[in-house]
């Protein structure tokens, strides 16, 4: 046989590599991945009243719910940041990873008619949600933006962001890579066990009051600190608040480079476990769906 | 010598049969720690052979063994067999949606099939951006789209609605978008399915047209898989057949055909009570299909055009509960070659059947035979009127030989030398 000599486009077999990520495929699918992120955000609001306007509303009353209970009622201080801007920027960092999180995590359910028919890299499907939620977020953060004017401007707050700005960028990647880690885990799992899906819906509410997004790092060591491992070992507590820290650079809020080092290659490393999961669950699941 | 630009190598999938539960936890378990201590897979070893008659004994099963053939640049291979030997596996395990248990399949082109039509159409979406979205689906670019999108459009015959949103299409204007897009793929392999009969009939034949030229012209590479002897006699130049679950004939399309052809005439040989390749809940199970000449209402093996015919449906009722439901029998009438004659079924004639008596048989009467000569072969369908499911159905349950004769009674030999039906006709001297 003089198959060596032959070079063949694919092959299709039962073994696979642990880990693999065709960039090169992906490429070639580019069209698509394009496409499916125009899909998820021109068809989310259409035929709604409000549209694109729904991207504002909901973190905004969010943002006023949280300052009336946590920092009105509960008393819990934000420092030099005025509380509202405080709740909205957690917030919307929040989102962000929580979309990503359930974006993907129902990638192989919700695609199963597509995946059982046509083949494409399906890392594109994650991919796009990831990307087409970036998009949102964006969007979001410009009324982060503006209310952060509002405030140093008119309001009269101090506050002055300084070059950890620059890490903000940074801060998003790893939301979206931890998003798409633990989504790209689920969605493995529940093409099996549905179980998890139901699980995910109030675990993610939950891990948010465990996130530090409704109070400071510093608040729950202060008033709770026989839980503060809660945060210490938590990444995402790290992520919203370095998040927090590269926009209002307070001493009030804590960040170090090596808690910042640690949980980006937790979050590598969490990644790569989900898209060996992955790799293995995209060729037969169909069969299980 | 060709080039192979697709080779088959050693391909078998396995699935497991029933529900996914708590034993399939254990199972799972149980695999990953047999892989963990470096040991073969327990559950590799097990498995029956695809075949749905027998009783399933096994929690796995074999839709594919052992899969082995080769596809020549330009070639247009037929894949054929009856429904359940497979045929639908290989595709999906061709079009990369799922991986085989065991095997390579090497490709030198890119893969793509007509049988995933409409996939990934969003409702939101007006019909032009569904053409993009889904084109991209099936592996074209943007670009490529960009090209062929009048020609698409042309094609559905959606030109009025193609900026409205497609949730506000018909049925049937959704399947024809989708098989425009379909239809306009470029891949160097082309797998069609041909069983997806979609559409109105005119566009129907529109699309099998399509079908045909792709086939037929260009020199592409082409898997296809039909039910049609007739179109796979046409259209291919090689054929291979599966039967449970293996290749069991692989070589020129005409040789491959007959094989098929005979093969099944055979099992309409076996007693009926026989045999197992049948679908349904079995509760009713058919025992034997006669025919009988009305003249003298004896058995006839064989019949003339135009003489009184009786087809003989005897049946059993295996669930005494059932004794006294209404039932609908059904006979499909297919010519040699697989081609759809015609139908007889009490509901169309608006009779009803009920089923009294633990043994019963039915019968249809013809006045006047309209088959024309040759072999033909009757699918059996035994339906519960209350809940429209199956009780039974048998492919080739029947197979009858039909001698010209003189259906008009013109006294002339009518032949014309096809198989077909002949139909009452009056033609009128206008003068």
């Amino acid at each position: 046989m003089s198959t060596k000599n032959d070079n063949w486009l694919f092959e299709i077999s039962a073994k696979r590599k642990l880990i693999e990520l065709n960039f090169g495929e992906i490429w070639r699918y580019r069209d698509l991945l394009f496409l499916f992120v125009k899909r998820d955000i021109v068809t989310v609001y259409k035929q709604t009243v409000l549209g694109p306007l729904w991207f504002f509303i909901q973190p905004l009353f969010t943002s006023v719910i949280f300052t009336l209970i946590f920092n009105n009622i509960a008393a819990i201080s934000t420092g030099i940041i005025p509380a509202f801007l405080f709740n909205l920027s957690g917030i919307t960092a929040w989102n962000y990873f929580k979309v990503c999180l359930t974006g993907t995590s129902s990638t192989f359910k919700s695609n199963a008619g597509i995946f059982g028919k046509v083949y494409f890299p399906r890392f594109i499907v994650p991919l796009s949600k990831v990307i087409s939620n970036l998009i949102k977020f964006g969007i979001q953060m410009l009324i982060l933006i503006g209310f952060y004017c509002y405030y140093v401007f008119w309001g009269g707050y101090e506050l002055s962001p300084d070059w950890h700005l620059l890490l903000l960028p940074l801060f998003v990647l790893l939301m979206a890579i931890y998003g798409l880690a633990i989504g790209m885990i689920i969605s493995t799992l529940t093409t099996k066990y549905r179980d998890l899906s139901i699980l995910l819906t109030f675990a993610i509410q939950l891990l948010m009051y465990l996130s530090a997004v409704p109070y400071p790092i510093s608040q729950l060591k202060e008033k709770a600190p026989e839980y503060s491992w809660v945060v210490d070992y938590n990444p995402l507590a790290q992520l919203i608040e370095g998040f927090r820290y590269s926009l209002f650079a307070t001493d009030n809020l804590y960040f170090n480079w090596s808690s910042l080092a640690v949980t980006s290659v937790a979050g590598i490393v969490l990644f790569l476990i989900g898209l060996a999961l992955f790799n293995r669950t995209e060729k037969t699941f169909i069969d299980t769906v | 010598m060709s080039k192979a630009i697709l080779k088959v190598e050693g391909i078998s999938k396995q699935y497991r049969l029933g529900l996914v539960g708590t034993g399939s936890l254990v199972h799972d378990l149980n695999r990953f720690w047999h892989r963990i201590r470096g040991k073969e897979d327990p559950y590799l070893k097990l498995g029956a052979i695809n075949d749905r008659s027998a009783k399933a004994t096994e929690d796995y099963v074999w839709a594919l063994q052992d899969i082995n053939f080769d596809v020549q640049e330009g070639e247009v291979l037929g894949i054929i067999g009856k429904n359940g030997a497979g045929k639908s596996t290989l595709l999906k395990l061709l079009s990369r949606v799922t991986s085989p248990t065991t095997g390579v399949i090497k490709s030198k082109g890119r893969i793509a099939s007509l049988l995933e039509v409409g996939t990934g159409f969003h409702p939101e979406l007006t019909g032009r951006e569904n053409i993009y979205l889904n084109g991209a689906i099936l592996g074209m670019t943007k670009a490529e789209i960009t090209d062929k999108i009048d020609e698409i459009i042309e094609f559905s015959g959606c030109e009025m609605y193609i900026d409205t949103p497609t949730k506000r299409y018909s049925s049937g204007m959704t399947v024809r978008l989708a098989f425009a897009v379909a239809a306009h793929l470029e891949p160097d392999i082309l797998v069609i399915d041909e069983v997806l009969a979609v559409g109105d009939a005119e566009f129907q034949k529109k699309a099998i047209g399509k079908m045909q030229d792709i086939s037929k012209g260009e020199g592409r590479t082409v898997l296809f898989v039909s039910h049609n002897m007739d179109s796979v006699l046409t259209l291919c130049t090689r054929a291979i057949l599966l039967e449970h679950g293996s290749l069991s004939l692989e070589g020129a399309t005409d040789v491959v055909v007959e094989e098929y052809l005979s093969r099944s005439s055979e099992k309409s040989q076996e007693d009926l009570t026989k045999r197992t390749d049948r679908i349904g809940t079995a509760a009713i199970k058919c025992t034997k299909i006669e025919m009988l000449s009305t003249a003298t209402d004896r058995v006839i093996p064989e019949i003339v055009s135009g003489m009184g015919v009786v087809f003989r449906i005897s049946l059993e009722v295996f669930d005494k509960t059932l004794i006294g439901e209404e039932i609908n029998i059904g006979l499909t009438i297919r010519n040699r070659n697989g081609t759809f004659v015609t139908v007889l079924n009490n509901k169309m004639t608006n009779v009803k059947l009920y089923i009294n008596e633990e043994k019963a048989y039915f019968d249809c009467r013809l006045d006047k035979a309209p088959f024309t000569l040759g072999e033909f072969r009757v699918d059996f369908n035994l339906q519960r009127v209350k809940t429209k499911e199956f009780f039974d159905r048998v492919e080739t349950a029947f197979v009858f030989t039909v001698h010209d004769g003189d259906f008009y009674q013109s006294g002339t030999k009518n032949a014309f030398g096809r198989q077909g039906l002949y139909i009452d006709q009056n033609w009128i001297l206008n003068e």
